[in-house]
């Protein structure tokens, strides 16, 4: 059976891709940020994973609110990324992987997940800055890629608790998957941040380290949370804790913190970073 | 009947009865991936919020930049943010302008995060 070796987070803001645009990772305002980053790149070369699971939320590249869904999933050979509209340089097609991603369909829909499913479609800065930030230079070609898409734009949202249910799902599908690959799934975004409004820059630094500290030994401190509690405890766009908790739902072996750092301000954000390994 | 609750002070939540009063002002700030939309916007702003049948707030508030307004009209954030990379606004730039601070004192605020 196909094996999930381990998961990590990662704050997936456009502001760290127009940074590895202009080379500016050694620059005093981000040095601190990109240098946490080597430990999971060594162990990304050292475990070989095959497949990358990426729970991201699209921003406005492939859906719009005439048709978005809930929860969604990619089931196509390959992705392609595109202009945002704002200055991101689109980065080189991503590699798909159809047969485990229609695996994990029939058992999303087996579990009451009525996903929507994408033979085709364009992923955004969501997905695409964690790719670059994991293989730098745009190396991440041979690591095949699994799109979950989670609405963290339009009320209503799935809750953190759903989320992490569909994880759950999703970790039950690859396990189940008939093959030797190896599996590693992402949790992007995050943490605290708030981009609209009077309280636009509200940061919640001790919400973010809470976070830290419970996903692996207690992941049910933070489903307990509705998205209208996240909205005011981490901000509005701190709702992106459903892709870490999607992520922390499809691993269920024995669980062990790798690397870890959390870094604040990064654009508006509080960026938590964390390699957990799964047995 | 739903209980909406209230967000923190500051906050627009972007629901369903916003993404209504907003739908024609976002479906033209997502017009603007394509570089050939953000072209045409800047060739006659008025013109091209005509085109997608925002209402005379929502243009008026587009001309004068004045995002709070923008949110208050059913502007999601992720399509404004689109609409700022247009003007060439950062998120720093946007968060300024709607807490009534420089870029500046806006980063600033955002810095003292990381000193504790």
């Amino acid at each position: 059976m196909a094996r999930i070796i381990g998961g990590i987070t990662s704050s997936h803001i456009p502001a760290i891709g127009m940074a590895m645009d202009k080379g500016l990772e050694q620059t005093p305002y981000w040095k601190t940020f990109f240098d946490a980053y080597p430990p999971v790149r060594h162990w990304l070369e050292e475990q070989k994973p095959d497949i990358a699971v990426i729970f991201y939320n699209d921003h406005g590249l492939e859906f719009f609110l005439d048709k978005k869904p809930t929860f969604a999933i990619g089931t196509a050979p390959v992705y392609h990324n595109a202009d945002e509209g704002w200055g991101i340089k689109p980065i080189p097609p991503v590699t798909g992987e159809t047969e485990l991603s229609w695996h994990m369909v029939n058992t999303l829909i087996d579990d009451e997940f009525d996903i929507t499913v994408c033979q085709e479609m364009r992923v955004d800065h969501g997905l695409t800055v964690p790719l670059s930030l994991m293989w730098p230079g745009h190396n991440y070609q041979h690591i095949k890629v699994i799109p979950v898409c989670i609405n963290c734009e339009r009320h209503p949202m799935p809750s953190p608790k759903r989320s992490f249910k569909l994880g759950q799902s999703i970790g039950k599908a690859i396990e189940s998957w008939d093959s030797d690959e190896k599996v590693v799934i992402f949790g992007t975004g995050g943490l605290s941040h708030q981009l609209d409004g009077e309280r636009a820059g509200f940061i919640n630094t001790g919400f973010d380290k809470y976070c830290m500290d419970q996903i692996i030994p207690n992941p049910e401190a933070l489903t307990r949370y509705s998205n209208d509690d996240l909205v005011d405890i981490a901000g509005a766009q701190g709702v992106e804790l459903n892709m870490w908790l999607g992520m922390r739902g499809a691993l269920t072996g024995d669980l062990k913190l790798l690397h870890s750092n959390y870094h604040v301000p990064i654009s508006n954000t509080g960026a938590g970073l964390m390699l957990i390994e799964n047995k | 009947m739903t209980v909406t609750r209230q967000p923190a002070p500051g906050t627009v939540k972007f629901d369903g009865p916003m993404a209504t009063a907003g739908y024609a002002l976002n479906k033209m700030c997502y017009s603007f991936n394509a570089a050939s939309a953000r072209e045409a916007f800047s060739q006659d702003e008025r013109g091209y919020c005509e085109q997608f049948g925002l209402t005379e707030a929502q243009t008026k508030a587009i001309l004068e930049r004045d995002v709070l307004a923008l949110l208050k009209l059913g502007g999601s954030i992720y399509y404004l943010a689109k609409f700022a990379g247009l003007l060439g606004l950062s998120v720093q730039d946007v968060g300024g302008l709607q807490t009534g601070m420089s870029t500046d004192e806006f980063k600033a605020r955002l810095l003292k995060y990381g000193e504790n």
